[in-house]
């Protein structure tokens, strides 16, 4: 097959998959589907914050800050659903903008611990402060507005709706990271001091990625606080930081699609395998293990299985070999503490 | 008034306690393998638990229980560091994600073994010794804390100044590739490391066991509160890391005591928050090579 129609021939495959899957589905598995498009959107954002090396455990906070701001607007200011959706994850961004100062005067470990406990911070400030709603969170979240006869409250539609805001916040990431903005980051990432002495100011590049990686976590929080019509400060907790963190590393962040093919698989595996199991609680068991597998066996994730398939079925079509392409986050994450 | 402010700093000094036994540990591990143990909350939990097995359960004695709590987590930092610290040593981001796959197992062994219920542990020493007169006291369990938090790590740094094996610890830490030219054993100081640092976690979580709320998730707080110690202090620093935990410990208590816990939460993140942004290397750290 050519390559070059591989790319809108598999993006037509997976669009009309993607069109019929409510149809294939059960109500409960028609609610998954819309969490996991919500997730899809929390996983590839954050992979945009990890191009520049950094690894940030605020992310679901932010996420969630978007989610409170959205509902606060609708709610308290009376914004129409949409409109206070683009207004929350507005927040998100500017809220990532004001802790960039004191965030970004660190790297590496500094930064990830620094970004928890901003993140806690937030959090706390939900518990304590009455306009969040305390430890109880915001309930009565108006819902998105019903469209004619379109009701957002069947989970189909809001699937149909995800899967549009989705769809058009994974394009511009995908452009963001192939224009020359996304391979500064890659510049940031790897070579900061080379790219300094050409002039490229790296802090403000990374304050970027985090803005806009927060944005869309934004846009992914406020799809949830409209669905569920409920946010509270356990559903953006650490526990649910670890969830994205585990999707990400199993899918591997070398290319744009490693996290969400690890979002997928991992709910797929969650959905399938482990409501046979029944017990919740030991749920985590199994993330633990499988985290712990995919770090020390498959340190490059789930998605460096495809090109050493590819490269094993092009050795059997005897076809001329070629070396293995590999992106740059092939190892383990690919962190060096500065 | 003066009652109170006496009593809150008792308080503090038998938190300030089983923090720093609990920070220090983590210390030791980052500085001599350059990986933050995530899951140290875990280890303290564990400790708590060996508890609740030896000495709630099956009516051994109480220091029988702590000895216990002591050797099997310190046993089980051995085995975290040869089976997934070890393949990690390069890769400092992955020893921290493989010890938060570790939080979660022994999370659910856990909740799998006594359930999430909170324990119920009765208290081995009802009686509270009185202090400066009458008007403030300290619970025995309390002071026993303290004093088997000293000692410990008393006896920690005469190990590390004095002893052959704790100068090999130290020198790992300062520098792996010289020490290994040296002729230590990378493999061996970072197994004792694991392991006196596990048990320090363990120890203090069995002293705490009939003091605190026992239950799965108890780590999670006491990771966040070991982060800002060792935060503050200073990432590779032993001292600093006593020191921090005094300083929070202090500052925790009396904002709880007097506004509430969430504000001392709030508190304490913002003073590591602080120190980040004026001295990202801690109160007794050094600026990292560039």
């Amino acid at each position: 097959m050519p390559d070059r129609l591989a790319w809108p021939l598999g993006l037509t495959i997976v669009g009309v998959f993607l069109l019929a899957l409510p149809h294939l589905l059960s109500f409960s598995q028609q609610e998954i589907a819309v969490f996991l498009l919500i997730n899809i959107l929390v996983v590839a954002s954050y992979r945009l914050l990890t191009l520049t090396g950094e690894w940030s455990l605020g992310h679901v906070v932010l996420m969630g800050v978007g989610g409170y701001a959205s509902a606060l607007f609708a709610k308290l200011a009376g914004v129409p659903v949409p409109l206070a959706m683009v207004l929350g994850a507005g927040t998100s961004a500017a809220v990532a903008y004001v802790l960039s100062f004191p965030l970004f005067r660190m790297k590496g470990f500094y930064f990830l611990i620094g970004s928890f406990a901003a993140g806690e911070v937030i959090r706390l400030l939900w518990i304590k402060f009455r306009i969040f709603g305390g430890p109880k969170g915001l309930k009565l979240i108006p819902p998105f507005p019903d469209i004619g006869p379109i009701v957002f409250f069947d989970p189909t539609n809001y699937y149909y709706l995800c899967l549009v805001v989705v769809a058009a916040s994974l394009a511009l990431l995908y452009r963001i990271e192939h224009s020359r903005i996304g391979l500064t980051f890659h510049a940031v990432h790897w070579r900061d001091q080379l790219a300094e002495s050409v002039g490229v100011d790296t802090r403000r590049y990374r304050t970027l990625a985090f803005v806009l990686a927060s944005f869309f976590a934004g846009v992914s929080g406020a799809l949830l606080a409209h669905y569920i019509g409920t946010v509270n400060p356990n559903r953006f907790d650490v526990a649910q930081m670890v969830f994205v963190l585990i999707w990400v590393i199993v899918g591997g962040t070398a290319t744009f699609f490693g996290p969400i093919i690890g979002a997928v698989t991992l709910t797929i595996v969650n959905e399938i395998v482990l409501r046979q199991l029944g017990t919740d609680e030991l749920r985590p068991l199994f993330y633990g293990g499988i985290l712990i597998a995919a770090m020390l066996c498959l340190p490059g994730g789930l998605e460096s299985l495809a090109p050493r398939l590819r490269h094993l079925f092009r050795r059997k079509a005897k076809a001329a070999p070629r070396a293995v392409e590999q992106g740059p986050g092939v190892k383990a994450g690919g962190y060096e503490p500065s | 008034m003066p009652e109170l402010l006496l009593q809150t700093c008792v308080n503090a000094a038998y938190a300030a306690s089983f923090m720093a036994l609990v920070a220090v540990g983590l210390v030791l591990i980052f500085g001599v393998m350059g990986i933050i143990n995530f899951a140290h909350g875990e280890l303290y939990m564990l400790g708590a638990y060996a508890v609740v097995y030896v000495y709630a359960d099956h009516h051994l004695p109480f220091w029988l229980a702590v000895a216990s709590g002591l050797i099997f987590v310190g046993l089980l930092g051995i085995a975290m560091e040869h089976a997934l610290f070890r393949p990690m040593r390069q890769n400092p981001l992955g020893g921290l994600i493989v010890s938060i796959g570790m939080l979660l197992i022994l999370q659910a062994l856990i909740v799998a073994g006594f359930g999430v219920r909170m324990e119920h542990i009765p208290p081995p020493h009802q009686q509270a010794i009185p202090l400066f007169g009458m008007a403030v006291t300290i619970p025995l369990q309390r002071l026993i804390t303290i004093l088997a938090a000293a000692v410990l790590l008393g006896a920690l740094w005469l190990f590390l100044k004095r002893s052959k094996f704790g100068r090999a610890l130290r020198a790992c830490a300062q520098d792996p590739e010289a020490a290994a030219l040296q002729g230590i054993s990378l493999n061996q100081t970072a197994r004792m490391s694991m392991f006196i640092g596990a048990a320090l976690a363990g120890t203090a979580g069995a002293l705490t066991a009939p003091l605190v709320r026992t239950y799965p998730y108890m780590g999670h707080p006491i990771i966040v509160t070991a982060f800002i110690v060792i935060i503050v202090g200073g990432m590779g620093s032993l001292e600093g890391a006593v020191v921090a935990a005094i300083l929070y410990a202090f500052v925790s208590t009396f904002v709880t005591t007097f506004w509430d816990g969430v504000t001392a939460d709030i508190v304490g993140l913002l003073l590591m928050l602080l120190v980040l942004v004026v001295r990202p290397y801690g109160l007794f750290g050094k600026p990292e090579r560039a």
